[in-house]
C-alpha cells in the first residue's frame, strides 16, 4: 500500500521544476507569473511535507525511499535514496513553510527588478529550496553533501545577485570559498567514515557505530572533521566572517538562507549523526566550547553595529552558537527546538527589517531611523514580538528553546550556563537597542524619506503576521518537565531519532528548585537588560561612529584583517614568487637551460670544422692510434 | 572493423580536405566527417559486437609487429570522448576565420586519426607510431595559425615531447627483445617476465614520456606557453584529448607492464602529482590571461588523475577513468568560452574585461555551469570522479588526500575570481558592445552542459563500460 | 740482423713522416714526408719477407715464401708514383691561383 511517504520525491521535485521553468523561460514570463510559479511550487512542497509530517507522527521508524543507483565502485555502494523520519519531516516543514512565506514576501519586495532578473531571482530561490531539501532528505552522507554544496552555490548566486556591484561579488566569493574550506574538512570526514564503516548510508554507519566504545579515536576524528564542515556552513569560529558580508544580498535572501535554513544545515548534520557525537565526548566538548565562544563573540560585535541587517547577521551567528552549545552538551532535542523557534523569529526579524528598508527607500543605517512605530504599525508590532522572542522572555518561543539548552548546559558544567546567560543578556541588549533606535524616539532621517514612509503591501505584512504568531506560540510544543508533567511534545516526537544517544548519555538531573531559581535569575536579568537598552536608546540614540573599545567591537575585533594578513597575503605572495622565480627561473630555467647547453655544445663542436686540412689529418691520425690501442688491448 | 574505420575516416578525410577549395566547403566537409565518425562510434557502443571491437592484419611481420586494434571499456570511453569532442569543437568555432582553412581542418582531422589510433592500438610499435603521428599535425597547426611567440613555443613543445617519446622507444625496444618470439603484440609484451631492477629503469623511461605528455609536475613548463600560443581550437584538442593519451597510456601500458615498479615508485609519482596540483592552483590564482589560467587549472586536474591511477585501489582507478571523460568535456567547455571571448573582444586579459554578463547572459550562464563543473560541484560530472579519486587517494595515504584537498579550495578561488572579473562588475570600453553568442556556439555549449548534468546524476552506464579494464588492471597488480 | 732493428728503423721513419705531414706547412715538404711513410712501409715489408725466408731456408733453399711481400712493394711504389703525379699537379694548380704552396690557405671547406 503506497503511503504519502513513497511520494517524498515530489517535495524536492516541485522546486526543481520551478527552477527550470523560471530559469529557462525568464525572458518570456511576466513578473506576476514567475512569482506565482516560484511561490506555488514551494507551497505544493509544503502541502506534501505536511502530509508526510502527519504520516510520521503515526509511524516513528525511519523509512527509506530508493530512487536509483548512483555510485558503485567495488565495495562502496551509494544509492540515491531518501530517508523519511521524524527529524527530516520536521525540517521539511520548517524549510517549505518558512520558504513559502519568504517567496510570498519576495514578490512584493523585489518588484522593482526587471522581469527577467525577477524570474532569475525566483529561479535561484527555488534552486536553493531544492538543494536544502536534498540535504535533509538524503539517506546517506553523499546526498547530504550534494545538498550541502548546492546550498553553498545558491548562496553564492543569491548574495551576488546584483552582479554589477563588485563588492557584492566579493562577498559572494568569500562566502563560497569559506564554505569550501569547511567542505574540505567534511569530505575528509566522509573518507574516514568510508574507511571505517565501508558505507555512507546512515543506517549502516550508525548501527555499526553504536557498537563501538565511547571515546574511540576514529570517532573523535570523524566528528571533528564533520564539525569543521559545520563551522563553515553554520558560520562558527573560525569560518564565520562570510555571514555578515553576505548581507549584501536582497533581504529575503538573508532571511531564508542565512537565518532560517542554510545555516542550520550544520545543526541538522550533527543532530542526524548524534550517535557519533555522543560516543566522542572530546568532540562534544569542542562543539560546545566553540559554539559558546562564537555566541559571545558575535554578541559583543552586534552591540556596536549600525546597519540593521548586520546586527541581525551577528545575532544569527550568535544564536547558532547557542544551538551548537546545545548539541555539545547532549541537548539534541533542545538544539532542534531552537532551530525551529529561531527560524520563526529570525525570519520574522529579517523580513521586518526588509519592510523597514523598503519603507525607508533602501536606507539601512539605524542611526538615520527612529520613531517608525507610528508609520509602520504592523511591522512595528511584529518586530517587537520577534525581539521579545529572541531575548527569551516567556511565554514566547525563544524562552523555552534557549532555556532548555542552558539548563542542559548547567547540568554538564555550571560555568557554561553562566557564560551562556551572559550572552543572553547581550542578546537582549543589542536587540532592544536595535528596536529602540529604529522604532522609538524621533525620526532622524531626511525629510524626503519621512514623506515616503508607509506600511508595506499585504504580501509583505501577511508573512510577518504569520511568523509573529508562530514565534509567539511555537514554544508550547516544548514545555519542560518543570512546568507540566510529560508535556514536551517535541521531545516525544523526536524521541526515536535520539534514542540511541540517550541510552549512552548519563542524564543530568537538576532538581526543580535549582531550575526555578536559575529561571528566575535569567528572566529578571534579561528584563533589566531590555529596560535599560530600551530607555537608553529611545532617548539617546547613537548618531556618530564608535570610539575607544567600542571601535574594536564595531570593527569586528579586526578578525577580517587578521585573516587577510595570515592567509590571503601570504598565499598571494607565494603565488607571485612561484610565478616569477620558481616557474620562470627554476623549472623552466632547467628546461631552457638544457636547450641552451646543447646549443652551446654544438657551437663548440662546430669549431672543429675549421677548414684546415692539416687539423683534419691530425684527427685522423689520432683516431687510428686510438683504434689500434683499443684493438690491441681489448 | 569499426575500430579501423574510426581511424581511417578522419585520416582519409583529412588528406582529402587538403584539396578542397573554399572556406564554406571545408567547414561543412570537416563537420560532416566528424559527425560521421561520431555516428560510427555510437553504433559501436550500442552493438558492442566482437568483430567491431577487434581488428588484426599483417603489417610488418619481419619485425613481429601487426596492425592489431582492440577496443576495451576504457578505449570505448576515450574514443567516445574524441569523436564527441570534434563535432562540438567544429560547431563552436564555426564562426572563426582561418587562413587556408582547408589545411587547417585537414590537419585537425589527421590529429584525430592519430589520437584515435593511440586509444585502440594493441601493438607496441603501432602504438608508438600513432603516438608520434598525433603530434605532427599539431606541430603544424600551432606553427602556422598560432599567436606571436608560436615558433619558439611550438618548437619547445615538440622537442620536449619528442625527447620523452624517444625514451619510451628505447624502453619499448628493450622490452621487445625480451619477448620470446620477438613480437610487439600487446599480450606478448604483457607476458614478459622482468626482474624488479629491470622494471625500475624501464618504468622511468616510459613514465617520463607520459609525464611530459600529461603533463605532470615538474615536466609541465611547456604547457602554459603552448596552450597560450596555439589557436584555441587546437588548444581544445591538446587539452581535452592529447593529455588523455598520456593518462590512457599509463593504464594500458605502464601499469600492466611494470606492476612491481609501479608499486615501488608510487609514493614518488603520487607525491609529484599532489605537489603539482597545489602548485598549479597557486599559480593559476596569479594569472591575468584567461588562457593561462585554464591551462594551469588543467595541470591541477591532471595531477589528481595521475595520482589516482597509482593508488592501487578500485575507487581511485574508477574515479580516474570516469574523470578522463568528465575532464575532457568540462575543459572543452572552458576553452569554448575562452575562444568566444577572444573572438569577440580581441583580448584575453582579465584586467581588460568585465561586465559581460549584462549584455551576454546566455554566455554567462553557460560559463558559470562549466566553471562550476570544473570546481567539481556535486551533481556535475566532475564531482563523481573527484569524489572517488580523493577517496582512493585517502585510502592510500590520508595526508596526500588532505594536501590535494587544498586544490579544491584554491580552484574555487581562482575560478570565481575569473568569473567575477570577466563577467560580473561594470562593463568598460572593451566590453560595452558585447553581444550574446550565436546559435552554433549555443548548440556546442548546450551539448556540453547536458553532458555535465546527465553524467553527474546518472554515471552508472560509464561505470558499467569500464568494468573490464578495471578488473584487468587491478588483477595484474596482484 | 735481428728483425727488431728493421722494425725500429721503419717505425722511426714512419713517425718522422707522420710528424712531418702534421706539422709542415709547405705542401711539397708534406709530399716528401708522405713518400717517407710509404717507403718506411716498403722497408718493413721487405724485411719481413727476408725474415720468413730465413726461417724456412734451412730446410728448403728453393721455397718461395715471402715473395708476395716483395711483389706488394712494387704495388706500393706504383701507387706512390701515381699519387705524386696527381698531387704535384694539384699543387701546381694551387700555386697558379694563390701564388703560394702554404697549406694553411686551404680552408675553403669551412664555408
Amino acid at each position: 500500500m503506497k503511503s504519502i511517504i513513497d511520494y517524498v520525491y515530489l517535495v524536492p521535485l516541485f522546486p526543481l521544476i520551478g527552477f527550470l521553468i523560471n530559469g529557462l523561460g525568464r525572458k518570456q514570463l511576466s513578473k506576476s507569473l514567475s512569482g506565482m510559479i516560484g511561490s506555488g511550487m514551494v507551497l505544493a512542497s509544503f502541502v506534501v511535507s505536511a502530509l508526510i509530517f502527519n504520516a510520521t507522527r503515526a509511524e516513528g521508524d525511519p523509512i527509506t525511499v530508493r530512487l536509483f543507483d548512483f555510485i558503485q565502485a567495488g565495495n562502496l555502494n551509494i544509492p540515491f535514496e531518501f530517508l523519511v523520519d521524524r527529524l527530516s519531516a520536521l525540517f521539511l516543514m520548517i524549510i517549505t513553510g518558512v520558504g513559502f512565506l519568504i517567496h510570498l514576501y519576495s514578490t512584493a519586495y523585489m518588484h522593482e527588478e526587471e522581469p527577467h532578473h525577477f524570474a532569475r531571482y525566483f529561479a535561484y530561490l527555488n534552486l536553493f529550496v531544492f538543494s536544502m531539501l536534498l540535504l535533509v532528505l538524503g539517506a546517506n552522507y553523499l546526498i547530504m553533501f550534494i545538498g550541502w554544496e548546492g546550498v553553498g552555490l545558491c548562496s553564492y548566486l543569491l548574495i551576488g545577485y546584483w552582479f554589477k556591484n563588485k563588492d557584492y561579488g566579493n562577498a559572494a566569493r568569500k562566502a563560497f570559498v569559506m564554505n569550501r574550506i569547511g567542505d574540505l574538512g567534511f569530505l575528509l570526514g566522509l573518507f574516514f567514515i568510508i574507511q571505517q564503516f565501508g558505507s555512507l548510508t546512515y543506517g549502516e554507519v550508525f548501527s555499526q557505530a553504536a557498537t563501538m566504545s565511547s571515546g574511540a579515536t576514529i570517532l573523535t576524528i570523524i566528528t571533528l572533521l564533520l564539525f569543521v564542515g559545520a563551522t563553515g556552513k553554520s558560520a562558527q569560529i573560525p569560518l564565520y566572517t562570510w555571514l555578515p558580508d553576505a548581507m549584501a544580498g536582497p533581504t529575503p535572501v538573508s532571511a531564508l538562507i542565512h537565518a532560517a535554513t542554510m545555516v542550520t544545515a550544520g545543526i541538522y548534520m550533527i543532530a542526524r549523526s548524534n550517535i557519533l557525537y555522543t560516543l566522542a565526548p572530546v568532540s562534544q566538548t569542542v562543539v560546545a566550547v566553540i559554539g559558546l565562544a562564537t555566541a559571545i563573540l558575535a554578541a559583543t560585535i552586534a552591540i556596536k553595529q549600525n546597519d540593521i541587517k548586520k546586527v541581525l547577521a551577528y545575532s544569527t551567528v550568535s544564536q547558532l552558537g547557542y544551538m551548537f552549545l546545545g548539541l555539545g552538551v547532549g541537548a539534541y532535542t533542545g538544539a532542534v527546538f531552537h532551530v525551529m523557534t529561531h527560524a520563526f523569529f529570525k525570519a520574522l526579524l529579517f523580513l521586518g527589517a526588509g519592510s523597514v528598508i523598503h519603507a525607508m527607500h533602501h536606507e539601512q543605517d539605524i542611526r538615520k531611523m527612529g520613531g517608525l512605530a507610528k508609520k509602520l504599525p504592523i511591522t512595528h508590532i511584529t518586530f517587537l514580538i520577534g525581539c521579545i522572542a529572541i531575548a527569551g522572555i516567556p511565554p514566547f518561543s525563544g524562552f523555552f528553546s534557549k532555556d532548555e539548552i542552558l539548563i542542559h548546559a548547567y547540568g554538564t558544567n555550571p560555568l557554561l550556563y553562566w557564560i551562556g546567560l551572559g550572552g543572553a543578556l547581550l542578546t537582549a541588549f543589542y536587540m532592544f537597542r536595535l528596536y529602540a533606535m529604529t522604532f522609538k524616539g524621533s525620526f532622524r532621517g531626511t525629510h524626503e524619506q519621512e514623506h515616503h514612509l508607509h506600511e508595506s503591501p499585504w504580501q509583505m505584512t501577511l508573512p510577518l503576521i504569520v511568523l509573529a504568531f508562530l514565534a509567539a506560540v511555537a514554544g508550547f510544543v516544548g514545555i519542560p518537565e518543570l512546568f507540566a508533567h510529560d508535556a514536551h511534545k517535541l521531545e516525544h516526537y523526536l524521541g526515536p531519532v535520539f534514542a540511541e544517544s540517550y541510552k549512552v548519555q548519563e542524564a543530568h538531573q537538576i532538581d526543580h528548585s535549582t531550575e526555578y531559581m536559575l529561571l528566575g535569575v535569567s528572566i529578571t536579568a534579561i528584563l533589566i537588560a531590555i529596560v535599560f537598552a530600551w530607555t537608553r536608546y529611545s532617548k539617546k540614540p547613537e548618531t556618530g561612529d564608535a570610539t575607544g573599545f567600542g571601535k574594536t567591537l564595531a570593527n569586528k575585533w579586526y578578525v577580517d584583517e587578521l585573516y587577510e594578513a595570515i592567509i590571503s597575503k601570504p598565499l598571494n605572495g607565494l603565488g607571485a614568487i612561484s610565478n616569477k622565480f620558481i616557474e620562470k627561473s627554476g623549472i623552466d630555467g632547467i628546461v631552457n637551460g638544457t636547450g641552451k647547453t646543447i646549443q652551446w655544445g654544438s657551437r663548440q663542436l662546430r669549431l672543429l670544422q675549421s677548414g684546415q686540412v692539416g687539423t683534419y689529418v691530425l684527427w685522423m691520425v689520432l683516431g687510428i692510434l686510438l683504434f689500434f690501442v683499443l684493438i690491441i688491448f681489448i | 572493423m569499426i575500430a579501423l574505420l574510426l581511424i581511417l575516416i578522419p585520416l582519409i578525410g583529412g588528406i582529402g580536405l587538403f584539396f578542397v577549395k573554399g572556406e564554406k566547403a571545408a567547414k561543412s566537409l570537416s563537420m560532416f566527417i566528424a559527425a560521421a565518425n561520431l555516428g560510427l562510434m555510437i553504433t559501436a557502443l550500442v552493438t558492442k559486437a566482437d568483430t567491431a571491437m577487434h581488428f588484426d592484419a599483417a603489417w610488418l611481420p619481419q619485425l613481429g609487429s601487426s596492425f592489431a586494434l582492440k577496443m576495451d571499456g576504457m578505449s570505448l570511453i576515450l574514443c567516445l570522448l574524441t569523436t564527441l569532442a570534434y563535432p562540438v569543437i567544429f560547431i563552436s568555432t564555426s564562426n572563426n576565420q582561418y587562413k587556408s582553412p582547408h589545411s587547417f581542418y585537414g590537419l585537425m582531422l589527421l590529429a584525430q586519426a592519430g589520437i584515435l589510433g593511440v586509444f585502440v592500438a594493441a601493438d607496441g610499435l603501432l602504438f608508438y607510431f600513432f603516438w608520434e603521428l598525433a603530434l605532427i599535425p599539431v606541430y603544424f597547426l600551432c606553427s602556422k595559425w598560432g599567436g606571436e611567440r608560436r615558433i619558439a613555443v611550438t618548437f619547445k613543445f615538440f622537442i620536449y615531447t619528442f625527447v620523452g617519446s624517444l625514451l619510451m622507444l628505447v624502453g619499448l625496444l628493450y622490452l621487445y627483445f625480451q619477448t620470446p618470439d620477438l613480437s610487439f603484440a600487446l599480450q606478448a609484451l604483457y607476458d614478459v617476465k622482468l626482474t624488479t631492477a629491470q622494471q625500475s629503469w624501464l618504468f622511468w623511461l616510459f613514465f617520463i614520456a607520459f609525464a611530459v605528455k600529461m603533463p605532470v609536475f615538474p615536466f609541465h613548463t611547456w604547457q602554459p606557453d603552448a596552450y597560450e600560443e596555439s589557436p584555441t581550437a587546437v588548444t581544445m584538442v591538446l587539452s581535452a584529448l592529447m593529455v588523455k593519451m598520456g593518462l590512457f597510456a599509463v593504464v594500458r601500458w605502464l601499469i600492466p607492464l611494470f606492476p612491481a615498479a609501479a608499486i615501488q615508485f608510487d609514493n614518488v609519482v603520487i607525491g609529484l602529482s599532489v605537489i603539482g596540483m597545489v602548485y598549479a592552483s597557486i599559480l593559476a590564482m596569479q594569472q591575468d590571461d584567461i588562457k593561462r589560467l585554464v591551462a594551469y587549472s588543467s595541470i591541477a586536474h591532471i595531477g589528481l588523475m595521475s595520482a589516482a591511477l597509482f593508488v592501487n585501489n578500485q575507487s581511485g582507478l574508477e574515479g580516474a577513468i570516469i574523470q578522463f571523460f568528465s575532464h575532457g568535456v568540462n575543459v572543452l567547455g572552458m576553452w569554448i568560452v575562452v575562444d568566444l571571448i577572444e573572438q569577440q573582444f580581441g583580448t584575453r586579459k582579465m584586467s581588460e574585461l568585465g561586465g559581460i554578463a549584462q549584455k551576454a547572459p546566455v554566455l554567462t550562464i553557460m560559463l558559470v555551469i562549466v566553471a562550476l563543473a570544473n570546481v567539481a560541484l556535486p551533481l556535475t560530472n566532475a564531482f563523481i570522479g573527484e569524489f572517488l579519486m580523493f577517496n582512493g587517494l585517502f585510502q592510500f595515504n590520508m595526508w596526500y588526500a588532505a594536501a590535494g584537498g587544498l586544490s579544491i579550495i584554491l580552484s574555487a578561488v581562482y575560478t570565481l575570481k575569473m568569473i567575477q572579473k570577466v563577467f560580473y562588475g561594470e562593463s568598460n570600453a572593451t566590453t560595452a558592445g558585447a553581444i550574446d553568442i550565436g546559435w552554433m556556439p549555443k548548440i556546442g555549449l548546450s551539448v556540453i552542459v547536458v553532458a555535465i548534468f546527465i553524467m553527474g546524476v546518472f554515471p552508472k552506464p560509464v561505470f558499467a563500460l569500464m568494468n573490464d579494464t578495471v578488473t584487468t588492471v587491478l588483477g595484474i597488480y596482484k | 740482423m735481428p728483425i727488431n732493428y728493421y722494425i725500429i728503423l721503419a717505425v722511426a721513419l714512419f713517425s718522422i713522416g707522420v710528424a712531418g705531414v702534421l706539422t709542415r706547412r709547405n705542401a711539397i715538404i708534406i709530399f716528401m714526408c708522405v713518400e717517407l711513410m710509404l717507403n718506411a712501409v716498403n722497408l718493413l715489408l721487405v724485411a719481413f719477407s727476408k725474415m720468413h725466408y730465413n726461417n724456412v731456408a734451412a730446410f728448403n733453399p728453393f721455397a718461395s715464401i715471402g715473395t708476395d711481400a716483395q711483389v706488394f712493394v712494387f704495388f706500393i711504389m706504383v701507387v706512390a708514383a701515381a699519387e705524386v703525379s696527381v698531387g704535384l699537379a694539384i699543387i701546381v694548380m694551387m700555386y697558379r691561383n694563390i701564388h703560394s704552396v702554404d697549406v694553411n690557405f686551404l680552408n675553403r671547406l669551412k664555408h
